[in-house]
């Protein structure tokens, strides 16, 4: 518990600054209940119409289940991937572990946009092989999702195999495990945790992803990120509103979640 | 526990699928790309050229540097303000502040740029709320421009720059702010003589970091810039879907990739990596 506590000035500060983080996000309520085709503030009546509309128009549901899709699949890619590099790091420590590990960070560095170019490079070459692999298709777009995940995915692994006690896995070994069983019956049912936050931490990422998406996708794989861009930039329709409340909601409830989770975790421990 | 040979082939098949995908899905096609600036549309230097001569370019260059300056300090400000609390205060506060550092952090990019549109548009919450108060009598052109793309960015990249600071206000031993203040300084004296200087490492890798993210920006620039403030990133994606000119975008790119690798290079003169989160 710190002693040197923050004093009136700093409070003050803090309190704007948290006013600005948060405007934004409250926001969208008032627009999303506008009864007006337009994006404006409602005077005086409420609608409930702009969310009725997410229901009814099949491009809204059309482009969350794509996502859904898509988030899955990038995200068990992802997972897996970055797990099984992992358990290589952890468990042989190669020689250039560094090199290496940075050579998987690199997505996470270098700037998205030039990401975006290299994948949409990639997909575009990829695209006359066949008709469900590469520019504008869905495994095209999971794919570039997990070239972008994958780092942060990685990241957490490697972060709760850091924290796994060494003797453990050495006692295994003593005791005439393979490296199959070390890395199954041992190591991984201890970081189950980190695994599934990777997991989770991926889908998230790709379900918001766009700065790449807009790069690789034109009618076919219309993400819910790509459709709300569309709306965004065309003609703001207050449907964005009602989706950004819910999306809001949903974020809002799984922190909560997380942090009884962690803290019961910690009790736990 | 190096050395044997089935350890080291235990190794190479386990990191393998990761390091061949990386390298078929990401190494291979950069290469493809730095290929386009030197062959698209003829071979040869031109596209670098003309990123030294055409005054689209340069202009926009030099806005997204003066951009991304002021986003730095904006947000490296900001974050210090609110990380200081979190950090720091009691526990309520620290509860309050990481609620309102986590949750935006959090919502999609996309999500925040509508909240902003929403919050500084014409018929807008604060152009509706000051003509009701009788303050302005013509909306006030908050977004579309330059101010607006500031705060939008600003809001994205704070949360990003608390981490490096709170990881450097963390691992600052109190004892000293304690003598400090015992020894009769002020609380502001403390503040700027000794509480400052002692997170230095939190504050550059918190600027580098923003600095660096706000280079390559993209969404927030397109939405709340209305395309009347062309940053870098904006800039590749038309000339790679509307002109097309892919060589351009290809040479923009590269430019792009270096100049955030000898900013890195930097960093991690200044921060050790572990400092940073």
């Amino acid at each position: 518990m710190p002693t040197y506590r923050p004093g009136p000035v700093s409070l003050i500060l803090a309190v704007l600054v948290a006013l600005f983080l948060l405007m934004p996000l409250l926001a969208v309520i008032p627009v999303s209940l506008t009864p007006s085709r337009m994006l404006t503030m409602p005077t005086g009546e409420l609608s409930l119409r702009h969310y009725r509309s997410l229901i009814e128009d099949p491009r809204w549901l059309d482009s969350i289940l794509l996502s859904l899709r898509i988030g899955v699949v990038s995200s068990i890619l992802s997972t897996a991937l970055a797990l099984t590099f992992s358990l290589g790091v952890w468990m042989f420590q190669p020689r250039f572990t560094a090199a290496l590990v940075g050579f998987v960070l690199l997505p996470m560095v270098v700037p998205p946009v030039v990401s975006a170019v290299t994948l949409y490079f990639l997909l575009t070459s990829v695209s006359g092989l066949t008709s469900f692999f590469g520019y504008d298709t869905w495994l095209g777009v999971a794919m570039a999702h997990s070239v972008m995940t994958v780092p942060f995915a990685t990241v957490l692994i490697l972060v709760s195999l850091s924290q796994l006690d060494r003797r453990i896995d050495l006692a295994a070994r003593g005791l005439g495990a393979t490296v199959w069983e070390r890395a199954t019956r041992v190591i991984m049912p201890n970081i189950k945790f980190g695994i599934v936050t990777a997991a989770l931490l991926s889908f998230v990422l790709s379900w918001e992803e766009i700065g790449v998406t807009l790069f690789i996708t034109s009618v076919n794989a219309i993400t819910l990120p790509r459709l709300m861009w569309m709306g965004l930039r065309d003609n703001i329709d207050p449907a964005i509103a009602a989706l950004s409340v819910i999306l809001i909601i949903i974020t809002v409830l799984v922190l909560a979640v997380r942090s009884v989770v962690t803290r019961q975790r910690a009790a736990k421990v | 526990m190096r050395g044997t040979l089935s350890d080291r082939m235990g190794a190479a098949l386990l990191m393998a699928p990761l390091l061949l995908f990386l390298i078929l899905a990401y190494a291979w096609p950069f290469l493809g790309v730095v290929k386009w600036s030197f062959t698209l549309p003829t071979p040869g230097l031109g596209q670098y050229h003309a990123l030294l001569t055409d005054d689209l370019v340069q202009s926009v260059f030099i806005r997204t540097l003066r951009i991304a300056a002021i986003v730095t300090i904006v947000s490296v400000t900001a974050a210090y303000a609110i990380t200081v609390v979190w950090v720091r205060g009691s526990p309520v506060q620290r509860v309050l502040a990481e609620f309102c550092i986590l949750v935006p952090f959090w919502i999609s990019v996309l999500t925040r740029a509508f909240g902003w549109v929403a919050l500084l548009s014409n018929r807008g919450l604060i152009n509706t709320w000051l003509q009701s108060i009788g303050f302005i009598s013509e909306p006030l052109t908050l977004v579309r421009n330059e101010f607006g793309v500031i705060v939008g960015m600003s809001h994205f990249l704070i949360p990003f720059a608390v981490f490096p600071l709170a990881s450097a206000m963390r691992s600052l031993d109190e004892r000293v702010l304690l003598a400090a203040r015992g020894l009769g300084s002020s609380r502001m004296r403390t503040f700027w003589t000794v509480f400052v200087p002692m997170t230095r490492s939190g504050i550059i890798g918190s600027a580098l970091i923003t600095f660096v993210f706000s280079l390559g920006f993209f969404v927030t620039p397109a939405i709340l810039g209305g395309g009347r403030s062309v940053m870098i990133a904006e800039l590749i994606y038309l000339r790679i879907f509307q002109s097309p000119d892919w060589g351009l975008g290809a040479a923009i790119s590269v430019v792009l990739v270096v100049f955030v690798g000898a900013l890195m290079a930097l960093l991690f003169r200044y921060v050790k990596p572990k400092q940073l989160v």
